[in-house]
């Protein structure tokens, strides 16, 4: 299988694996896929007044899951809540050039985000 | 291939293996200066090539104590599977159209069977327990008044788990029912006698002992009983009717020189790379938590060790091993999209087969090769562990199988 330059470099450097607390008012996480699936993601973004100031994630998956997730991390640092819902897997499609039988993992990518985005929407009663 | 590549390690010898040198000098009059008909009956040319493919089938026969006129020549071990599993149901459909296999069978008798399901026969596929082991008593209790066939491998080609196969033998020939096995992968491993072991029918193929890709061998018992198969090819007669087709004459002297070394070789081969294989093993197992080795530890290959790296995903592993080729049960290394079948009739979770490695090593395999790919093996798994949200839920003490995962 022959994998893009862009998936190679996600998955040799990762861009912010690591974990944020989950427990804190103004950290969101989403936890997507399932272990007999072959991907789990878990993305987290902190949030201060409306924007991302820090994303981490850590994969379960194949290169092609682990880029997806380092790629989205680092798209959304930076982002307004709005504009991180905005990312649309076919961006993420695009930007590494996933194969067809890998966009299975830009759409965890996405999902990840938006379950991360509700969860911390939801610890500020506002979901 | 030789032993110092150092760029390229090659631990996939359950795939295929490169073909011995010496394995390729045989070959090599047959292509130009021999390379007559074997079926020519009235000139020189065809005369040397009946010769050599003639010595070739008195090898083949030597090395499993058969007679050279129960082998057939074919073009590799899914053709003979083919060949062994219709030819019999057709011929003894009179008899019967009851046949029985397992589960960790390779696809080239899997899927024949399921073709005669659809036309009309019935087949029973017997469990393995986790180690890939079949239950002779429950081969026993499946045998009917209708039953033809039994096809069982001698060893398995993912897991190594290597079969009871006299004891089949004997169940068999107690019942009146043939026996068939696909020896793929232990022909030129493990000692094998069709006599002893009361096999009817077997198949070999060259490419997994270091012979070349596209040729292969049905051995068809003669005496006691004699078994009948109506052929899959229809032509002009070739192997005494079985199996039509001009033979593959430089492939069929390669199969017979690979398989004699093999036979020459196989005590100090299965030594060497059995203490290899532990070797590495060892060494995974040193530095490295939550392994599981999958198939039969004490009963399988020497050449095969099929392990599951808890919480890291296959092809993500193989990514991070380049340069050592090996392959994986994971889904996203297989067309299928599904991960390892074999693995899952164990009864080991999709979540490890995703995880699961299949290293196998070979006749040129080298200790310092084997500390590469190890030493390749811990660092990936460490990284990608560091990366896991599995696994950082296994040091929280939080089980992984007792979460309710989303559908995906
Ligand atoms: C157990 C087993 N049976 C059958 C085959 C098919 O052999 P061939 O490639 O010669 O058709 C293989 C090899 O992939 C095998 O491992």
């Amino acid at each position: 299988m022959a994998y893009s330059d862009k998936v190679i470099d996600h998955y040799e450097n990762p861009r912010n694996v690591g974990s944020l607390d989950k427990e804190s008012s103004n950290v969101g996480t989403g936890v997507v896929g399932a272990p007999e699936c072959g991907d789990v993601m878990k993305l987290q973004v902190q949030i201060e007044e409306g924007v991302i100031t820090d994303a981490k994630f850590k994969t379960f998956g194949c290169g092609s899951a682990i880029a997806s997730s380092s790629l989205a991390t680092e798209w959304l640092k930076g982002k307004t809540v709005e504009e991180a819902t905005a990312i649309r897997n076919v961006d993420i499609v695009e930007e590494l050039a996933l194969p067809p039988v890998k966009i299975h993992c830009s759409v965890l990518a996405e999902d990840a985000i938006k379950q991360a985005i509700s969860d911390y929407e939801s610890k500020q009663g506002n979901d | 291939m030789t032993s110092t590549d150092v760029q390229q390690i090659y631990l996939d010898h359950q795939a295929t293996t490169a073909v011995d040198e010496r394995v390729v000098e045989a070959m090599l009059p047959y292509f130009n200066n021999k390379f007559g008909n074997a079926a020519s009956r009235n000139h020189q040319f065809g005369w040397d090539a009946e010769k050599a493919t003639q010595s070739a089938r008195e090898t083949m026969a030597a090395g499993i104590n058969a007679k050279s006129r129960e082998i057939v020549f074919t073009s590799g071990a899914t053709e003979s599977n083919n060949l062994a599993i219709l030819g019999v149901a057709k011929m003894y459909a009179p008899k019967g159209k009851h046949l029985i296999t397992c589960s960790t069978e390779h696809k080239a008798v899997l899927d024949p069977m399921a073709a005669l399901q659809n036309a009309g026969y019935e087949v029973t596929v017997l469990n393995v327990d986790t180690k890939g082991n079949i239950d002779l008593n429950e081969l026993r209790n499946a045998i009917r008044e209708d039953t033809i066939l039994v096809s069982l491998m001698m060893a398995n080609n993912e897991i190594g788990t290597i079969h009871p196969v006299k004891a089949i033998g004997d169940i068999c020939h107690e019942n009146g029912v043939l026996f068939h096995t696909d020896a793929t992968q232990a022909v030129g491993k493990e000692l094998i006698n069709v006599q002893e072991m009361n096999i009817d029918l077997l198949s070999g193929s060259a490419h997994k002992m270091y012979g070349p890709k596209g040729v292969g061998f049905l051995y068809v018992r003669r005496r006691n009983p004699r078994v009948r198969i109506e052929p899959v090819f229809y032509g002009g007669g070739h192997e005494r009717g079985m199996r039509s087709g001009t033979l593959n004459v430089p492939g069929i002297v390669g199969m017979a020189k690979a398989f004699e070394i093999c036979q020459t070789d196989r005590d100090s081969d299965h030594q060497r790379i059995t203490a290899l294989r532990d070797s590495l093993q060892a060494q995974l197992a040193a530095e490295l938590t939550h392994l599981t080795i999958n198939g039969d530890e004490n009963n399988r290959l020497a050449c095969s060790l099929n392990i599951s790296f808890a919480f890291v995903e296959g092809e993500s592993m193989l990514m991070g091993m380049s340069g050592i080729a090996v392959s994986s049960g994971s889904a996203c290394t297989s067309a299928s999209l599904e991960p390892s079948y074999v693995l899952r009739a164990m009864g080991v979770g999709d979540d490890l087969a995703h995880s699961s490695i299949r290293f196998s090593l070979g006749r040129f395999t080298t200790q310092r090769e084997v500390d590469r790919a190890a030493e390749l093996t811990i660092s990936t798994v460490k990284r990608l562990r560091d990366m896991s949200p599995l696994y950082e839920m296994a040091l929280e003490g939080i089980d992984v199988a007792s979460v309710s995962w989303g559908a995906h």
